[in-house]
């Protein structure tokens, strides 16, 4: 009985990683294909002869190498300002006493629920009067800062104990001095684990720089692609290679920090 | 530094770019709905006109606007459910007693979470080809005609439904993972010596104790799931026949294609609104 139940719970797992892998592998193995070799009956599942050619066309033809430069920019851009900003925020909230300190960080959580697309409209108005529109700074500027981020600073400051800081206080050092030399060591690992997210987050976004970055100059890798998803629908090999280059840093940098991510989602997910 | 309390300042970067770039577009949005801010009033802001509830009145009559908001209640009722059930379902299995590699299954599961939808909808469009695509080869394989999954009205919608379940429920398994594993022991240990079994003990302790985090996930998923955007717009472009266009959409055609700002936040904010009643009436309902 027992043997039965574990072969049923490991095959049913194994069938669930299995579909959740399934379309990744196959976009690899597509990309590799030689021009409408994918299109057959049965779909192939492996290329019968491996090719680059549609990363040589990607690179050489249609400017990949810029819109990997812009999306790297732009997330690196958005994940190192919002930290800090972030970071700030975050552990004055959980251990720094001001005036409307509770009530602020209350309003804080309900505007998470606020959506963000509500926001665009006036905010690409603003943009526009501040010329940042069609600029790396439209998408650089709104992303500087996150509720989300600051919640998750604040959750994990909260465990720094009061005894450190006061003893710091005692000893005469100043609130930016102990932030900076004691605090942000203790806060290293969820810094890990917000920069992550955020550069995730950043690199994946599509309705705002798609918005904004109207020259296709500075587009990002997700518009990019959705762009050429227009013009070479029916070049799918080219197409997944595009895709391929698209998760690729994103999937390295997760698998290589993802104990970090993981920790993180889960005390994001504490209830207060 | 020691002047004053150093706490304002540490906040004050923060909560000025938030004013400033969130929270200030945010009611700038509800009173551009009151006007007729369009292509022209972009140009020149004098042209601009105070027009009440006349942009809400227009959406009341517009067919399209009625045709997204089913779409997007759609998408909601349907794919956030079936999104967590799937999360809860992998949650189980990964935390099972009897689940082998569990952290390898975890990251494996976990993985199109972090990919990029853009990317992954390519991938998709091709899973759905009417010709070639795998799902139709696979219906084929079981003598079933094939399903123009993208292009047909009754089928785009549970098409993207499915991708969207496959990319998202890693997230809320993890979540889900963290709370079964926040699950005292000792109250299966209790259940056990009551004789209570294995389908009991899930019912009476499991799920109980879940309860906090389900309340959690169903508020998230939801809120991310009625602002459906990206899915419609790189794989169907809200067609077929308007069957996947979405509030989003609309909002992003009327504002940024065609510039009837004063129109398009008005569907924003039907968006708001619907997304506050709705979470409201989820944390009401679980807190009696």
């Amino acid at each position: 009985m027992i043997r039965w139940s574990q072969v049923a719970v490991n095959g049913a797992l194994a069938v669930l990683a299995g579909a959740a892998l399934f379309p990744l592998l196959w976009m690899v193995s597509v990309s590799l294909m030689p021009a409408n070799a994918a299109l057959h009956l049965p779909p192939p599942l492996l290329p019968e002869r491996v090719t680059l050619e549609h990363y040589r066309t990607l690179f050489t033809q249609l400017e990949l190498a810029r819109y990997l430069g812009n999306s790297t920019l732009l997330a690196g851009a958005v994940t190192v300002l919002s930290l800090v900003f972030n970071t700030l925020a975050g552990y004055a909230f959980a251990k720094l006493r001001f005036a409307g300190r509770e009530p602020l960080f209350r309003g804080l959580l309900a505007a998470m629920a606020i959506p963000g697309q509500v926001a665009m409209l006036p905010l690409f108005l603003l943009l526009k009067q501040l010329g940042l529109i069609n600029g790396y700074g439209g998408v650089i500027v709104p992303g500087m800062v996150g509720i989300f981020g600051i919640f998750l600073v604040r959750q994990y400051a909260l465990s720094i104990p009061d005894s450190l800081l006061e003893a710091a206080r005692i000893d005469g050092a100043g609130e930016l001095r102990i932030f900076g030399s004691l605090v942000l060591p203790l806060l290293s690992p969820i810094l890990v684990t917000l920069a992550i997210f955020t550069f995730l987050g950043a690199w994946s976004d599509f309705m705002w720089p798609l918005i904004v970055l109207a020259d296709s100059d500075r587009h990002t890798l997700p518009v990019a692609l959705a762009n050429l998803l227009g013009e070479h629908a029916l070049d799918t090999e080219l197409m997944m290679a595009g895709s391929v280059l698209t998760l690729l840093p994103v999937l390295v940098l997760f698998l290589a920090l993802q104990r970090y991510y993981v920790e993180g989602l889960v005390l994001g997910s504490v209830k207060e | 530094m020691r002047l004053g309390q150093p706490g304002l300042w540490f906040i004050a970067p923060a909560l000025l770019l938030l004013t400033v770039f969130f929270l200030l577009p945010v009611t700038a949005a509800l009173l551009l709905s009151f006007t007729d801010f369009d292509i022209y009033a972009l140009g020149d802001p004098s042209t601009l006109r105070w027009i009440g509830l006349d942009n809400y009145r227009r959406l009341l009559a517009d067919s399209q606007f009625w045709t997204a908001l089913a779409n997007t209640c759609y998408f909601v009722l349907v794919g956030g459910p079936l999104s967590v059930a799937a999360s809860l379902a992998a949650a189980l299995l990964v935390n099972h007693r009897l689940a082998r590699w569990r952290g390898l299954f975890r990251s494996a599961l976990f993985v199109p979470v972090v990919t990029t939808l853009v990317a992954v909808a390519v991938v998709w469009r091709y899973l759905y080809h009417p010709r070639f695509g795998v799902f139709n080869h696979m219906l084929a394989l079981a003598g079933i005609g094939p399903v123009d999954w993208l292009g047909d009205p009754r089928w785009a919608m549970p098409s993207i439904i499915l991708m969207a379940v496959w990319k998202n429920f890693g997230f809320n398994m993890i979540v889900f993972v963290a709370g079964l594993q926040a699950v005292p022991r000792r109250l299966y240990e209790a259940a056990a010596i009551d004789g209570a079994g294995a389908r009991r003990q899930f019912l009476h302790v499991t799920l109980p104790a879940l309860a906090p985090t389900f309340v959690f996930v169903t508020v998230i998923t939801m809120i991310g799931h009625f602002q459906l955007f990206a899915e419609p717009y790189v794989m169907t472009q809200g067609g077929p026949a308007n069957s996947t266009l979405s509030l989003g959409l609309l909002m992003f055609r009327e504002g940024f294609r065609w510039w009837n700002v004063g129109y398009a936040s008005a569907i924003a904010f039907v968006l708001f609104a619907l997304i506050a009643a709705a979470s409201w009436l989820q944390l009401r309902l679980r807190q009696p």
